[in-house]
């Protein structure tokens, strides 16, 4: 037991950067309203171009920036699909998915993986120092969290939000449905790129599988966050955190399993069943207590 | 300021499900015009509006407005133009958000949507003033996410939205269809007082044939595509309801007269 305690500083280092990445399909998934699972392919979008830019001899704040605006050029090839073409989002992600894995190798150049150590390099975060990485992945988060509150609180944002709630009411009143759509989409996947860098440097390499499974462990934190805060979390801001919140329980849980025992190989099952759990949960609700008929009388 | 010429639309061309929805429709109508439009189930009444706010596109014919050709203008280029309130209270508000981020969307139709904030402080009074005047109390509730209210005050803050840029034209769908009849005259009565106040052109769906005869200085009957009876001024004031089942009866051989025009 003392040895998952000695653990869980990682587990939170490693669920803040997922946290963040979490964010990012926080916006596709709830406030636009689409399952994108770009994020599996755009996290190692983002992880191979760090690493690789960085090799050459980039400054890792601009390697960071190029990340997140190569995550923005998936997330735009799968809004493209779907609004262009006319392909179901799930299927547009899943078809940017697939060609990323090609895109992800040719970034790598050729290579399955590539290290990017700490010795050698002036990286950000690493888990040779994880108080630090705590600390430089709250701010991140933090900053993520500033921005979109904002964004979302513009005239641009507003019209996101309608897109996702309403899309015949958005159109009504004069908002291009596909354009937002597509803006939700590149936003959404440059945030995912920007926590692939992290994670990257975070792990001292960036391997083409890195991003396996990601929209699951996404939708995990989202769902994790929004059923155990959901209550307490109402502002959009808060409601971000809590995702983020979500992410660290989710690696917490799975630090704990893997120290009672779990097989390492059997992870993925695990995570799946965890988040086909954490799904079922409100529709479960839903269908077992009956609805709390609402006593108080309503007007017009 | 609406020329509509020659519009046919067939839904489902060529299959089993085929459906003629308009058939050779043209409508013209003047400034300040309120026109109501009655007509049996597959009428066209609903496609008529869809048509004319882009929903689909038509197979052929043309749309003016105020002389410009927006027959091909995709739908939100052309919301501009219009206000609109749909039969289901659900569709003209977005619930997730606040009242007043509802109106602000709708006070920048036809604007472009800029990295300003979406709502201004002056703004908020303004709201506060349109709210209070529906008499509903939700002028206290500016920050309440529209998914907590009722139906009727949903198509009440529609109504606002639709009307607030003072649009060219008003087009409302059946706006009271789904409301209880204490609600539904209310949402009514705003209806009219927001259309006489800015002297906006309506064009509205009823199947309320009372309704139909008492507001509005125009009246349209529709059945299978087509407008087969258009009657306004001093004509339309004296139409009755047994008049209009006379008619219903004549152009449909008494299919359309349901019990549900009758009671209306």
């Amino acid at each position: 037991m003392l040895g998952f305690f000695t653990a869980l500083p990682g587990a939170a280092a490693q669920g803040i950067i997922w946290g963040i990445m979490a964010i990012g399909v926080y916006i596709t998934y709830r406030v636009l309203d689409l399952a994108d699972l770009t994020v599996d392919g755009s996290i190692g979008t983002g992880g191979a171009v760090l690493v690789m830019c960085t090799i050459g001899g980039m400054d890792i704040r601009i390697a960071m920036v190029v990340a997140f605006l190569a995550g923005c050029l998936a997330g735009l090839m799968t809004g493209i699909f779907h609004t262009v073409f006319g392909i179901p989002a799930i299927l547009s992600g899943i078809l940017t998915q697939l060609a990323l894995y090609s895109v992800n190798l040719r970034i790598l150049g050729g290579k399955a993986n590539q290290t990017l150590s700490v010795m050698k390099y002036d990286l950000i975060v690493s888990l040779r120092d994880i108080p630090n990485a705590i600390v430089i992945g709250l701010i991140f988060t933090a900053c993520v969290i500033a921005v979109l509150y904002w964004f979302f609180g513009t005239e641009m944002g507003h019209s996101i939000r309608a897109t996702g709630c309403n899309a015949a009411m958005a159109r009504a009143n004069g908002i291009n449905t596909n354009s937002r759509k597509i803006i939700g989409l590149v936003l959404s996947n440059g945030i995912v790129a920007l926590s692939g860098a992290l994670l990257s440097q975070y792990q001292g390499f960036a391997d083409v599988n890195m991003g396996r499974g990601a929209i699951v462990i996404g939708l995990a934190a989202v769902i994790i966050g929004e059923v155990i805060f959901g209550k307490i979390f109402k502002n959009f801001a808060l409601r971000l955190a809590g995702v983020m919140f979500g992410g660290i329980i989710y690696y917490a849980v799975i630090t704990l399993v893997l120290r009672l025992g779990l097989n390492a190989n059997d992870l993925k099952l695990f995570s799946a069943l965890v988040v086909a759990l954490f799904l079922a949960v409100p529709y479960w609700k839903g269908k077992v207590l009956p609805k709390q008929v609402k006593t108080q009388k309503r007007g017009v | 300021m609406l020329e509509v010429k020659g519009v046919y639309k067939t839904f489902n061309q060529g299959t089993i499900n085929e459906k003629v929805a308009l058939n050779g429709i043209n409508l013209t109508l003047n400034d300040g015009d309120f026109v109501t439009v009655i007509g049996g189930n597959g009428a066209g009444k609903s496609t008529l509006l869809n048509m004319i706010t882009g929903v689909y596109p038509v197979d052929c014919g043309s749309i003016k407005i105020d002389g410009v050709d927006i027959t091909k203008l995709p739908e939100h280029k052309r919301a501009k133009y219009f206000g609109r309130v749909f039969q289901d209270p659900m569709t003209g508000t977005a619930a997730d958000m606040q009242i007043e981020e509802n109106m602000a969307l709708a006070a920048r139709r036809g604007k472009p949507r800029t990295l300003n904030f979406g709502i201004k402080k002056s703004e908020r009074n303004e709201y506060r003033e349109l709210l209070a005047r529906l008499g509903l109390g939700l002028e206290d509730r500016l920050t309440s996410k529209v998914g907590l209210l009722s139906g009727g005050q949903r198509q009440a803050i529609t109504l606002l939205m639709a009307t607030m840029q003072n649009p060219k034209l008003l087009l409302l769908d059946e706006h009271t269809a789904a409301l209880d009849p204490q609600t539904a005259s209310k949402v009514l009565n705003i209806t009219e007082e927001l259309v006489s106040e800015g002297k906006i052109t309506t064009l509205m769906i009823t199947h309320n044939m009372k309704d139909a005869i008492r507001l509005g200085n125009r009246l349209i009957m529709m059945d299978k595509g087509k407008i087969i009876y258009d009657i306004s001024g001093e004509e339309k004031k004296k139409l009755k309801v047994s008049d209009l089942m006379d008619l219903f009866a004549k152009a449909s051989n008494g299919e359309f007269a349901n019990d549900r025009m009758l009671l209306g």
